[in-house]
């Protein structure tokens, strides 16, 4: 799950991590009104939204007034603001950040995430800062630095030291970001994140370290025992659809194309998209139905992926293990009679049952295709998709 | 023979008393798996599905002498149920459970890396040796003993590959589910050496996904140490970036992980790879034909260190072999000159 930056900064905040004075704002009168208990004579808007690339879209204003702070807002309030990391629609702001300006002399990178190769957590430093670390790491990869953390150690002085002198921090810079790191650390553990992203890390004129930007992703699979970040998710930043499948503990991407699909097992149902592709079609959806599937989850997985209007064919592909295929069956069978499916429907099912869940979907007296094997539900619902496009 | 669980293997089950690992130890008994007791705590001296249930795991193994534990406890408490079963000494561990935290799993990875526990998963569907013992919550009757090594990071694509091997008449060896996340067990490399130094073992299927880099090293592992041919499939070619697909493992990110890149490297290390799951089947069963074929052909006049590491001799003799890896890597350096 990801934070915006105003719930970031709120973190930072508590945890002594330094950074420029700011509040959250929802109307351009509350964004006025924080510039002036601010104070000074620059601040910046920042526009909350759930994607990097922020500036760069115009997310990002800077005003020498509170006249210019109000006009900022209201620019960004209630619009969709599109960057290289969102769709074209773009995504909602409905906050801004206002923050007081800070006079930068340097800017670098700092992060947190794991290193999966080491399943351990890495502190990851950059020279270049304000860029992607991507793009660092392929153009001057010698830039980066890192460290990984043995958890029952924490983080030890050492390592922060050695990236802050790898940084070239003058000496009394070090001290401070070895507590800056210490810090961000304590916050990642304690937390459940799995990725901190500080970016930009500055070097004020005065000398000071401040994290001018945050970025935080909570752990899905830790959110139980963290109700307060829970409590944070923002729905409006999230696809309605992934939304929905959500609530009903299924996990659902949306893509492109025009076939539907619902499989059961991660693994089975990237597969299946892959096979549609190899076929000549185009998947409009990631479904996993999970290994406990019901009928009901079924009928629930037909709504959520018939409610996408781009749809013109649908796949299902389970491979019944411990499911059963004719469970599997009486939910496509409820699930088509309930929901008035429009378009073609093809079945592959294989495992327990399986003989016995298709002659329940051929008794059923549905138009449903059944398919004998993974190529030939491939090839059936990518003709059957392709007669409904013409 | 087999890798990681055979007819003897003495297992236990931790979460025994529970809605899952109720359901999965007595298909595990049906199966013919030796499961002799399990782990609740609270619940310690009560008999359940007619085997004992102990309060600890350390009570379990000196009372049963396990040797292996497969976990169904909830993911808040997995973590804890995995540093249990390795501080009680527990040679393997298969936790099936999904969405245990990744902090947890970094704390369980520093733990492992200082004993001599194994551990499969987490959010796997287990180990199973076909006709011996099933560790897990596979399907059985989709299995025949056989002769290919399964090891994959997804549940049903394993499933897939075992169907269609079976099929087709080749059976498994042994199949494991390493599991869907970033922080885990055992990984493929482990998983390769094992079924490389298994003389049952004539083929290996690998299945991977997008996310990370552990096919990456699969492959390279496989170019200098595996002389069995191998298959491998990739999942999540059309997988967007930045966006998790169902395992939480499963993710491309800084464009890395990608599928294609995956696929490269296996290319590179000499792997027959498929596009489609459909095709890993019959995949394997050609490799294993040509293999058979060339054996066949060069027996007659066969100049000394030539002979194919698959031949039925070779398999006959590894058994006996002290040092099956060190002769592994030897038997590579013989065979390199004919690989590709």
């Amino acid at each position: 799950m990801n934070l915006h930056e105003y719930q970031a900064k709120e973190l930072f905040r508590s945890y002594g991590i330094p950074i420029p004075p700011g509040a959250v704002a929802a109307t351009p009168d509350e964004a006025a009104a924080a510039a002036r208990a601010l104070g000074g004579a620059l601040w910046v808007v920042k526009a909350q939204v759930h994607a990097g690339g922020r500036g760069k879209a115009g997310g990002v204003k800077l005003a020498h007034d509170v006249e210019g702070v109000r006009a900022a807002a209201a620019e960004l309030l209630g619009k969709h603001l599109v960057t290289r990391q969102t769709d074209a629609a773009g995504l909602l702001v409905s906050h801004v950040y206002v923050e007081s300006g800070s006079e930068i002399a340097r800017e670098m990178y700092l992060s947190l995430t794991l290193n999966r190769e080491r399943g351990r957590i890495a502190l990851i430093a950059s020279a270049s800062g304000g860029m992607d670390i991507e793009e660092v790491a392929q153009s001057a990869p010698e830039q980066i630095l890192a460290t990984t953390v043995h958890p029952a150690t924490g983080l030890e002085p050492y390592q922060a030291r050695e990236l802050a002198y790898g940084l070239r921090l003058p000496a009394p810079q070090v001290g401070e970001f070895q507590a800056l790191a210490s810090a961000l650390y304590r916050l990642y553990e304690e937390k459940d994140l799995s990725l901190l992203e500080v970016n930009p890390l500055v070097v004020t004129r005065a000398g000071a370290l401040l994290a001018l930007d945050a970025k935080i992703n909570v752990d899905d699979n830790a959110l139980f025992r963290h109700p307060e970040l829970a409590a944070l998710r923002d729905v409006s930043q999230e696809d309605p659809l992934e939304r929905r499948a959500r609530e009903h503990d299924l996990n659902y991407v949306s893509l492109d194309g025009d076939i539907a699909c619902m499989v059961n097992g991660a693994g089975l149902a990237m597969a299946t998209m892959d096979l549609i592709k190899l076929h000549g079609g185009a998947p409009a959806n990631f479904l996993d139905v999970g290994g406990g599937a019901t009928s009901e989850r079924v009928t629930a997985a037909f709504e959520l992926i018939l409610s996408n209007p781009k749809v013109r064919a649908v796949l299902v592909n389970i491979f019944g293990g411990i499911v059963r295929c004719d469970l599997i069956a009486d939910g496509i069978i409820n699930a088509v009679k309930k929901v008035g499916v429009r378009v073609p429907v093809v079945v592959r099912l294989e495992g327990t049952n399986a003989e016995e869940a298709r002659a329940m979907l051929a008794r059923s007296g549905l138009a449903i295709t059944a398919a004998s094997d993974l190529t030939d539900a491939a090839r059936k619902v990518v003709a059957a998709a392709a007669r409904g496009r013409t | 023979m087999s890798i990681l669980v055979n007819r003897n293997t003495r297992v236990i089950c931790q979460g025994f008393t529970g809605k899952q690992g109720t359901f999965h130890s007595e298909q595990a008994l049906l199966y013919g798996t030796k499961l002799v007791g399990g782990v609740t705590p609270g619940r310690g001296g009560q008999q359940h599905l007619g085997l004992p249930v102990f309060d600890t795991v350390r009570q379990a193994v000196r009372a049963t002498e396990a040797t292996t534990s497969m976990i169904y406890v909830p993911a808040a408490a997995a973590a804890d149920s995995i540093l249990e079963a390795i501080d009680a000494g527990l040679e393997l561990v298969v936790c099936i459970t999904e969405g245990v935290p990744i902090a947890d799993m970094v704390r369980v990875k520093a733990a492992l890396a200082g004993s001599a526990t194994r551990l499969v998963g987490p959010n796997c569907p287990g180990v199973i040796t076909p006709g011996e013992c099933k560790v897990g919550i596979m399907p059985g009757f989709i299995h025949k003993k056989g002769s290919v090594g399964i090891v994959s990071r997804s549940g049903t694509l394993t499933y897939e590959a075992v169907f269609q091997t079976t099929q087709n008449g080749l059976g498994q060896s042994t199949c494991v589910g390493i599991g869907g996340d970033p922080v885990r067990g055992m990984n493929f490399i482990e998983v390769l050496e094992l079924f490389e130094r298994d003389p049952r073992t004539e083929g290996i299927i690998l299945v991977g996904e997008i996310g990370g880099s552990d096919e990456e090293a699969a492959a390279a592992y496989i170019r200098r140490f595996v002389t069995k041919p191998v298959v491998a499939y990739v999942a999540g070619v059309t997988a967007p970036p930045g966006k998790r697909m169902g395992h939480a493992g499963a993710i491309v990110a800084g464009g890395h992980g990608t599928a294609a890149e995956k696929y490269a490297a296996f290319a590179m290390a000499g792997v027959r790879t498929v596009k489609s799951p459909a095709e890993l089947g019959t995949a394997m069963a050609a490799l294993l034909r040509r293999r058979a074929a060339a054996a066949r052909a060069l027996k007659p006049a066969t100049a000394p260190g030539t002979a194919p590491a698959r031949s039925p001799r070779v398999a006959k003799s590894a058994p006996r072999r002290a040092a099956p890896r060190k002769t592994a890597r030897a038997r590579k350096r013989r065979a390199k000159g004919r690989r590709r």
